[in-house]
């Protein structure tokens, strides 16, 4: 079972959440929790754990070779990216402009533009107990998440194969790197909160969950700090609410030290409950 | 004209809010550019009225033609994103999943293959109830944020400070580290860093100035919700120092925030005797730097 | 020397453009034959990916010396740069062109990228 935990906006609580349901799940049996946010992961700042294993995420993207190039410059007309320029003499590739889509390599006349390895980013393993978790890092520069993304998602599927429950933190907003991290689960938790931001983003967020046929609920945080449109909302939607999870400034400052707030809140332990409920009916 | 961006790693600091507060202190003099496009929120505060639309495109989508498909399935063999496949009477292009990158158009024997321009979005000039423009722009769901739409939002703002002669041109950013934050920052004259006093808020706010840094302007920091955790609070103030960024008055955590956008209003507006002082101050300061 | 110049327009009175890589032109002053021709950048309104690099190239084969801008370019654009022989000049957003020459003469700019 794979749940992807989303939210169109930002700072709704979608770590706070997937790192908790890790946790306590994890209590009873192995998980498996992957921070997808590859920009801006947090996921490690709530789990303590060893580094079990690190690797460097590669892709391949063209790199020119001089001798068999005839500077035809037929190569930067095909790339759809800008990532080829022909400065003079010299055939010059951009790599965080490459999509990885082999067309110069595989058009060029003249095989001047072989694929090769370059680093995308890091993949690092952390146990802890029986929690296993998977934290994706972009390195700087690099402007597409997507690739990393599926990337991780490939080495989850061939090195955790046996593990029965997958949480997904994925990245904010409703762009392609949310679509890639949650496409692949079984079932989505949005998370947002009642104010006019969270609505406006929520609804993105649904729009897009539906687009892409996978079944969902919502849990709402810091229920008590705005409105109640986001109730009035998900009921003429017909979108089941999990869980209401209150504001406090209490908890504000549990999650400011980076402390696991499912132990010293009750309202938070239920949503998970009902989270792990939820999906075990659907295994 | 002078520009001024307001950017913050995470989501959820009070960004916009503190963007609209500005936005109403100086509503007389400025115009102002929502270049948060994936996931755009300003506009619920500022309610604007939509005065000028148009649309946004951007990129390619490969089409394969039925009648001129002759199955070879020499496209779904060169696409690296698993984007084509055979569909019962010809091959068939997964929009989804299908990046633009052209080169199934190039390898089709029989020329079925198109790519037409997608409409990924619309860009809005508009009045805000505060009376200034308001720029803004919405990108359709599952689309790739670029710098491009980002782009238009600031051409289409820059132009609009001059065309009404105004002061200063307030951006909301793009959140993150990707192309469009880089695009937000590219004609500015000064960034405000919004952060919150959390480990999180540290820690991409390192991130981001990063990047920030590459360009040479200078920058100021906000820390949100301050009191929540003075130590961080304190490790923040340090890291402004060392990096000469210029420490702004810091805001305790204040319902005033939340409130505020559940009303539609900005912070001023919520609780003027409280937060009118603080942000008019708060603007000396970054006048006198600018 | 050769200058370039990022601009909103195309003579001596028009406002230097703060950006690099999405300018709307590019001017060259030849000092030598005190000449001032310009470039249209705008299409690169277009380009979504790689405006930087695209406008870079531009400029590869004009054999500039110089390049005054206000903002100074990305990390793409200046990796493309720095391959040519040109100094970059920053923080003339604001001044018109003719105003950023006078600058660049008398030291006032700062040297950056």
């Amino acid at each position: 079972m794979r749940i992807a935990i989303a939210s169109g906006k930002g700072g709704t609580g979608k770590t706070t959440l997937a790192v908790n349901l890790a946790l306590y799940a994890a209590e009873e049996f192995p998980v498996l929790l992957m921070d997808l946010d590859v920009e801006e992961p947090n996921g490690g700042i709530f789990i303590k754990g060893s580094i079990h294993s690190k690797i460097t995420a590669y892709r391949n993207i063209p790199h020119w070779e001089q001798e068999p190039c005839t500077l035809c410059g037929k190569c930067t007309t095909w790339c759809a990216y800008n990532a080829l320029l022909k400065l003079g003499d010299t055939i010059l590739v951009m790599p965080n402009l490459c999509h990885s889509c082999y067309a110069c390599s595989e058009l060029c006349p003249e095989h001047a533009l072989p694929m090769q390895q370059e680093s995308l980013g890091t993949i690092i393993h952390i146990k802890n107990g029986s929690l296993n978790f998977v934290e994706s890092k972009l390195d700087i520069g690099l402007e597409q998440a997507s690739p990393l993304i599926s990337q991780s998602l490939e080495f989850a599927n061939k090195n955790f194969k046996d593990i029965k429950l997958q949480i997904l933190d994925s990245p904010p907003g409703t762009a392609c790197a949310m679509v890639s991290a949650v496409k692949t689960a079984d079932y989505v938790v949005l998370i947002s909160e009642p104010t006019p931001f969270g609505l406006h983003d929520l609804k993105l967020a649904v729009e897009t969950v539906r687009q892409l046929n996978l079944p969902f609920s919502v849990v709402i945080n810091r229920d008590g700090i705005g409105n109640n449109d986001i109730y009035k909302y998900l009921e003429q939607e017909g979108i089941e609410l999990l869980a209401k999870i209150p504001h406090s400034r209490e908890i504000a400052e549990i999650y400011s030290r980076g402390e696991i707030l499912y132990k010293k809140v009750p309202q938070l332990r239920a949503a998970l409950d009902r989270i792990l409920h939820k999906t075990k009916e659907r295994t | 004209m002078k520009e001024i961006v307001i950017i913050s790693g995470k989501g959820g600091t009070g960004k916009s809010s503190i963007c609209s507060a500005l936005a109403y202190i100086l509503k007389e003099q400025s115009v102002i550019a929502d270049c948060d496009v994936d996931a755009a929120d300003l506009h619920l505060i500022l309610q604007p009225q939509s005065s000028q639309t148009s649309e946004f495109v951007s990129g390619v989508k490969a089409v394969i033609d039925p009648d001129k498909c002759i199955s070879c399935g020499i496209c779904a063999n060169v696409c690296r994103f698993s984007a084509i496949s055979a569909g019962e009477k010809a091959y068939q292009v997964n929009l989804l999943d299908c990046e633009g990158c052209g080169y199934c158009y190039y390898v089709c024997p029989e020329g079925a293959i198109s790519l037409p321009e997608q409409k990924v979005g619309a860009c809005f000039i508009s009045q805000s109830r505060l009376g200034n423009t308001l720029v803004h722009a919405r990108l359709n769901i599952g689309a790739e944020n670029s710098g491009k739409l980002v782009s238009k939002v600031k051409s289409l703002a820059r132009q609009q400070t001059e065309m009404e002669h105004k002061d200063f041109l307030l951006v909301d950013g793009s959140p993150g580290i990707g192309c469009p934050v880089i695009a937000s920052l590219s004609s500015a004259n000064f960034v405000i860093l919004v952060t919150e006093a959390s480990k999180s808020g540290i820690s991409d706010l390192k991130r981001v100035w990063e990047l920030v840094k590459k360009f040479k302007i200078p920058g100021a920091c906000i820390i949100n919700k301050a009191d929540i955790n003075p130590d961080i609070c304190k490790q923040i103030s340090k890291y402004l120092k060392q990096e000469k960024i210029l420490a702004l008055q810091e805001i305790p955590y204040s319902d005033d925030f939340p409130k505020a956008i559940a009303m539609g209003r900005t912070l001023v507006e919520q609780n003027t005797t409280k937060w009118q002082p603080f942000f008019q101050q708060m603007w000396a300061t970054i006048k006198e730097t600018l | 020397m050769k200058i370039i110049f990022t601009s909103s327009g195309e003579s001596w009175d028009s406002v230097i453009d703060p950006r690099f890589g999405r300018t709307d032109f590019i001017l060259l002053y030849d000092e030598e034959n005190d000449k001032l021709s310009s470039i249209d950048n705008r299409d690169i309104m277009n380009v979504a990916h790689g405006a930087g690099p695209k406008t870079a190239e531009k400029i590869f084969g004009l054999g500039a010396d110089v390049l005054i801008t206000g903002n100074g370019p990305g990390g793409n654009a200046a990796s493309i740069l720095a391959k040519m022989p040109l100094k970059i000049y920053v923080r003339a957003g604001g001044m018109t062109i003719r105003q950023a020459y006078e600058a660049y003469k008398n030291n006032q700019l700062v040297q950056g990228a």
